[in-house]
């Protein structure tokens, strides 16, 4: 079915925006420019995303302008201005200094929406640290793999995640020198009183644009995850597609529902928005349907950021639900992480009063690059057009070449012009992987897409057996890996399966060894195992017996034919599958 | 059916989900979601389940009011399962 084009062209003209005409910003646009909007350390002593996030606006006379608006069940709303975020943040570096860590030194945080994250994360960059942010659903096993390949010298977290994830793993993280609880309580240092210990005026770290900042993991088919290296001089990307991808002004209430282990909740939960000097909203829960339509009314919020997942569970709570709330301050809306379907794009209308803006980037891309605007026509289903500065086509990949394939409509991989500020500058301790994403000047993202004839990008598929699971990237040889180390698991090949609301969820597929028996308690039993490792945004949903797996000749789990048997998809090219399976 | 036959009910749609929470001891009055490591997709597979145990309509606006062991008996109850 063809949707049709949501116009934006009214009887008014287009509607006023950062970006009014797409064209005329993408012929004009240069990131020299665009970084003339940066600040820049006083002095000309450097760049430092910290610095640019809060410190500026502190500078600039806008200290008393509220930066953060923290909500949770049980107590009323926390505000910081960015005079507080400043002050804190400077303390928090201190505190840092004054534990002996060096700059370069990697801080994680294992956090929730709260506001110390807010507080950790730009006194991180601003002591000259390196940031990782971990999702606090991860369970032992994915924090103890990203902490053994970055080595962190401090771990930021509460209490609680401490002792479910942390604890278990402790004796196997012998660089981790502090741990700091935020609310205090056993196992490390309290954030509070490490702040009250701290000066208010440590000087910003002299960092450059190509000082290391941040490091966000991501996860490949094979092997373990990967840590995307992003340096300061990103700062000029999410400065500028805050504004033009998500038409942030100074003088709104933005709110990112992203979890701050993702670089969404990074890159537009924090630094993006903070730059602009808007007002952001975190709210520390969880989902749930009228307690965001009432975040949205009662705080007034103007510029939403969301996923698909979220949208689809909005849109299984009726379209009757937003009307009883005044969603009237609301401008714009956007949504990442998984393409977002034409129904959703079209829901977002009826039940919103607004079309849902989708766009496209990637851990490594570290900020949006492909897009709708407020301004441009929307497609329903398509993920929009590359942002100014950002020149993306569709490739051909040949061995270690590409071929740009210019007919539209042809599908092939998503390929970017390698360069643009915010680009991963490596993946840490992985050159050899880090090399095989680029050819020929491009970087070749592993998604497949097509371009219309409009210049309108369309997502296809992944090009790998990477899952994508209610936004998140999901790497099955993770999770295999967990499932094999249950003694009864002998093979197991891990596939994402079409689901209505998270896109995809994981599915294992097992095989088991001599002597144990198929049962729902055996399931059961291994799907507990995997849980308690990998923690329930990872490990699988649900999980098959099989008497073999289909796998290559050299004994590699094949993957892609694995789902397709269990889909009923076409086979494709098995000539390299192991006679019998 | 009593209270503790509907709150078994509930347990055993809880440990269908995620299975690694079985055989723990649930908090009566306190959110799965505060007691235990689940997320919101396995929240929403959970009201699934319950459905399709009890045959009862459980719309995402009443979401909310299974969010523990004890508001999901009263919701039950309230929707006339107990017979």
């Amino acid at each position: 079915m063809a949707w049709e084009v949501i116009r934006k062209r009214g009887a008014g003209g287009r509607p006023a925006a950062n970006l009014a005409d797409y064209d005329e910003a993408a012929r004009l646009f240069s990131w020299a420019e665009a970084a003339k909007q940066l600040a820049g350390l006083p002095g000309g002593q450097g760049l430092n995303i910290g610095y640019e996030a809060a410190d500026r606006h502190v500078a600039a006379g806008h200290g008393d302008v509220v930066a953060l608006r923290s909500l949770a069940r049980g107590r009323e709303p926390l505000e910081y201005t960015y005079r507080e975020l400043a002050e804190r943040s400077s303390r928090f570096a201190g505190a840092l200094a004054g534990l002996g860590v060096a700059p370069r030194e990697r801080v994680f945080t294992l956090l929730g929406r709260l506001p110390e994250l807010y507080i950790a994360a730009l006194g991180t960059w601003k002591r000259g640290a390196v940031l990782s942010p971990l999702f606090s659903a991860f369970g032992p096993a994915p924090v103890l793999a990203r902490m053994q390949i970055a080595e962190p010298t401090v771990l930021v977290t509460t209490q609680k995640l401490y002792e479910r994830k942390v604890a278990p793993i402790r004796g196997e993280l012998p660089f981790l020198r502090h741990v700091v609880i935020v609310g205090g309580g056993d196992g490390g240092l309290g954030f509070d009183s490490l702040l009250a210990a701290a000066p208010a005026d440590f000087p910003v770290a002299r960092t450059g644009t190509d000082d290391l900042a941040t490091l966000h993991f991501t996860s490949g088919t094979t092997g373990k995850p990967k840590g995307a290296m992003h340096m300061h001089g990103a700062v000029v990307a999410h400065l500028t597609t805050a504004r033009l991808a998500l038409d942030l002004r100074p003088d709104d209430v933005y709110w990112c529902t992203a979890d701050p282990g993702w670089v969404t909740g990074t890159s537009y939960g924090i630094i993006g928005p903070l730059c602009v000097g808007a007002t952001v909203i975190a709210d520390e829960e969880d989902f749930d349907a009228e307690r965001w339509y009432a975040i949205l009314q009662n705080e007034k919020v103007t510029v939403w950021y969301t996923a698909p997942t979220a949208i689809r569970m909005l849109m299984r709570a009726g379209a009757e639900l937003p009307k009883s709330y005044d969603l009237s301050r609301l401008r714009f809306i956007a949504s990442v992480g998984e393409p977002l379907n034409p129904e959703a794009v079209v829901w977002g209308q009826t039940a919103l009063g607004r079309p849902i803006h989708d766009n496209w980037w990637q851990t490594e891309t570290g900020g949006v690059m492909i897009s709708n605007f407020l301004s441009m026509d929307i497609k329903p289903g398509s993920m929009g057009r590359p942002l100014p500065g950002i020149e993306a086509a569709i490739a051909d990949r040949k061995n270690s070449h590409v071929e740009i394939i210019r007919e539209p409509g042809r599908e092939g991989e998503l390929a970017l012009k390698a360069g643009w500020p915010s680009m991963m500058r490596g993946y840490l301790h992985e050159e050899e992987r880090y090399r095989k994403c680029f050819a020929d000047g491009w970087y070749l993202t592993g998604d497949l897409a097509r371009r219309d004839e409009d210049g309108y990008f369309w997502f296809v598929g992944r090009a790998d057996d990477v899952i994508k699971s209610s936004g998140h990237l999901i790497g099955p040889f993770e999770v295999e890996s967990t499932l094999m180390e249950h003694p009864a698991v002998a093979e197991a090949g891990v596939i994402g399966i079409p689901d209505a609301v998270a896109g995809e969820v994981v599915k294992a597929y097992v095989s088991l060894h001599k002597g144990f028996t198929e049962s729902e308690v055996l399931k059961k039993e291994i799907l507990a195992h995997a849980r308690k490792k990998l923690g329930p945004a990872v490990a699988p949903r649900d999980l098959a017996f099989r008497p073999s797996l289909p796998k290559t000749r050299s004994g590699k789990i094949m993957r892609r034919l694995l789902k397709a048997r269990e889909l009923g998809l076409a086979e494709g090219d098995t000539s390299t599958l192991e006679s019998g399976s | 059916m009593t209270d503790n036959d509907i709150a078994k009910l509930v347990q055993s749609a809880l440990f269908a989900v995620a299975p690694d929470l079985e055989g723990e001891t649930v908090g009566p009055d306190v959110p799965f979601r505060d007691q235990f490591e689940i997320d919101s997709m396995d929240f929403l597979n959970f009201v699934i389940a319950l459905h399709k145990a009890t045959g009862i309509e459980i719309p995402e606006r009443d979401y909310p009011k299974l969010e523990s062991l004890d508001k999901a008996v009263a919701y039950l109850k309230a929707k006339g399962f107990a017979q």
